[in-house]
């Protein structure tokens, strides 16, 4: 898929994952919206694994430590054919397994999160699994960068440099907000690429919304013995006018009329993209 | 750990002496993962309180040290369980239950990943080192987290079992023991399983229903009854979850008295799920719970504690002839 053809995925993607969250009355907007690119170019370029292959002991392993922005992942992975589109319509409804955080109910789910800061140790768990097992298979997590005050991110950033995991990637959806505000006010993460490489990782810093640059900096090898820290600037809320950077979308619900409003902003962005290769 | 006349009752009954159920955990679980090479070890700077320094020294490669991080303990021991290891995360109970608790509930349990974690030192193991040292909290926290097993094993035999037990699971497990030497209880022959307590002596008067590093002393407790004419029933229940109701029942309908013994906050311990399985039951035994209270615990060494507590042979004695005597209902 070429990178054009996944800008217009992504673009039908944010429609989805808008309506899915309009019609649940609950989700996450803005870091949904943030971290859907790099989602989609996990699934479609990076991740070794699909709806058939997705309990092979060999698959890449993908567990989504922000899990609150599940929605996105339900867009992209009903679109990848994990489970059928029509079964997002029970998102948080009564006995519904499409809960507001990722479950191993659901089909290629790999692990329940929810509560931050517990992706990247079970990671480091799962990447020494792969070294003592000899398998090639590679794990990814997503943080938030207000998950980053979790120390047991940092527990794990330690144990993933001192075991030399280079089968490991964290992307970081550094769209810089939290619920409170700016992730600059509420508790400083800053220098972020100097802590990481402090604490001994590589560190791509790339726009999380260039698809090229994404897939570069995920697909090259790290040196060898480094864990894989890709730093992705992100804009939370991307792609609809009166969200990006908007701090109350965070856990925003669109009204009839805001989705309405989204979904023109997206469908004129969809003519935009065909044209433009037109 | 026993006084004069404990040691007398033991020889009495020719208890002999076994070696900390740690010790035993640890030659366990070195014998199985020398067999079966998914089983992996994951230590917090804890490889020499769990007695695992030989385990690492023949098995280097399935053993992970995580350094002093609990929280980062037990995330690495499910990600090695989701990818197909048996994975058993060693730590003092003290901390793998209250600081990485939440990492027990939503790694392993909600995630229903078939890791296991090992409360070493557990209730006042570490006695005079203080509260901070104390899981006296560990069992009740954990009742309340939906799809985990907890064991807590008497002696050598029910350590060597659980462990065994734990290394099959297809759900979490937690086992917790200390690291005094054990008694032996159990004539050979014995057969453990999960969620089955076992019964070390039939009697009708008056029900122990003791686990853990408490239950030789019910024994003798029971021994020292039976010379004043009082039976005395020792159940050891070795799980604590799923409860065994079918043998709590019983004791409460064939025993004039039921009494709970833990080394373990009275609050949310032993002695309250069995209190509800037989008040839910509509059984009303007279009933008292022996464990730590609610309080500032008082300093010492476990033995010290036991003793203050009323888990002692002598402790428990009384306890039961006070029950007994008193109406029932008051």
């Amino acid at each position: 898929m070429t990178d054009h053809e996944l800008a217009l995925k992504a673009v039908a993607l944010r429609r989805r994952m808008l309506q899915l969250i309009h019609d649940a009355g609950a989700g996450h907007t803005g870091g949904g919206l943030s971290c859907l690119d790099i989602l989609t170019v996990l699934y479609h370029r990076v991740l070794r694994i699909s709806p058939e292959t997705c309990t092979d002991s060999g698959r890449d392993r993908y567990v989504q430590s922000k899990g609150h922005c599940v929605e996105a992942l339900y867009a992209v992975m009903s679109d990848r054919g994990y489970f059928p589109d029509a079964d997002l319509d029970t998102l948080c409804h009564y006995r519904s397994p499409y809960v507001g955080h990722p479950t191993r109910k659901i089909r290629g789910m790999e692990m329940n999160t929810g509560a931050l800061g517990h992706g990247l140790p079970i990671c480091v768990g799962m990447a020494l699994a792969a070294r003592m097992d000899g398998a090639d298979f590679r794990v990814f997590t997503l943080l938030g960068d207000g998950e980053l005050a979790e120390g047991s991110n940092w527990e794990a950033a330690m144990a993933a440099a001192h075991y030399r995991l280079d089968n490991l990637v964290a992307i970081l959806d550094h769209n810089a907000l939290q619920i409170t505000g700016s992730t600059r006010d509420v508790m400083s993460n800053e220098p972020l690429e100097e802590k990481w490489r402090a604490f001994g990782w590589e560190v791509r810093r790339v726009d999380g919304h260039d698809y090229a640059a994404l897939t570069a900096a995920l697909m090259t090898p790290p040196p060898a013995g480094k864990p894989l820290l890709v730093l992705a600037d992100t804009v939370k809320g991307k792609g609809v006018s009166f969200m990006e950077n908007v701090g109350k979308w965070h856990h925003g619900v669109p009204s009839d009329a805001e989705l309405a409003q989204a979904l023109a902003e997206l469908a004129a962005t969809e003519t935009r993209l065909k044209e433009a290769i037109a | 750990m026993f006084s004069p006349a404990a040691k007398l009752q033991l020889e009495a009954l020719k208890l002999t002496k076994g070696r900390a159920n740690l010790e035993e955990f640890a030659d366990t679980l070195q014998a199985l993962a020398t067999a079966d090479r998914s089983i992996v070890a994951v230590t917090s700077d804890s490889r020499g309180s769990g007695k695992l320094g030989p385990f690492g020294k023949a098995l280097p490669k399935q053993i992970v040290e995580v350094g002093i991080a609990e929280q980062n303990l037990v995330g690495i021991t499910a990600g090695l369980a989701a990818c197909g290891k048996k994975a058993f995360g060693v730590s003092p109970s003290c901390f793998l239950t209250a600081r990485s608790l939440e990492q027990i509930k939503n790694d392993l349990c909600y995630s229903n990943v078939p890791g296991v974690l090992v409360g070493i030192s557990a209730g006042v193991s570490y006695g005079a080192l203080g509260s901070t040292h104390h899981s006296l909290h560990d069992l009740a926290v954990l009742r309340a987290i939906h799809n985990i097993i907890i064991l807590v094993p008497a002696d050598n035999f029910e350590t060597r079992e659980a462990i065994r037990f734990a290394a099959t699971a297809t759900r979490p497990v937690f086992v917790r023991f200390g690291k005094a030497a054990m008694h032996h209880l159990h004539p050979p022959g014995t057969s453990f399983v999960m969620g089955r307590a076992i019964t070390l002596r039939e009697g009708s008067d008056v029900a122990f229903i003791a686990n853990g590093e408490t239950v030789v002393h019910a024994v003798l407790a029971a021994a020292q009854l039976a010379t004043e004419g009082i039976r005395a029933r020792v159940l050891s229940l070795h799980t604590v979850k799923p409860l065994d109701t079918a043998a709590i029942l019983a004791a409460g309908r064939e025993c004039r008295a039921v009494i709970t013994v833990e080394e373990h906050m009275v609050a949310g311990g032993v002695g309250e799920a069995v209190a509800s399985t037989l008040l839910t039951a509509g059984l009303a035994p007279r009933f008292q719970r022996v464990g730590f209270p609610d309080e500032d615990t008082v300093t010492g060494a476990q033995a010290d504690l036991f003793r203050h507590y009323g888990l002692s042979m002598e402790g428990l004695a009384a306890t039961a002839r006070d029950l007994l005597a008193s109406r029932p209902g008051q």
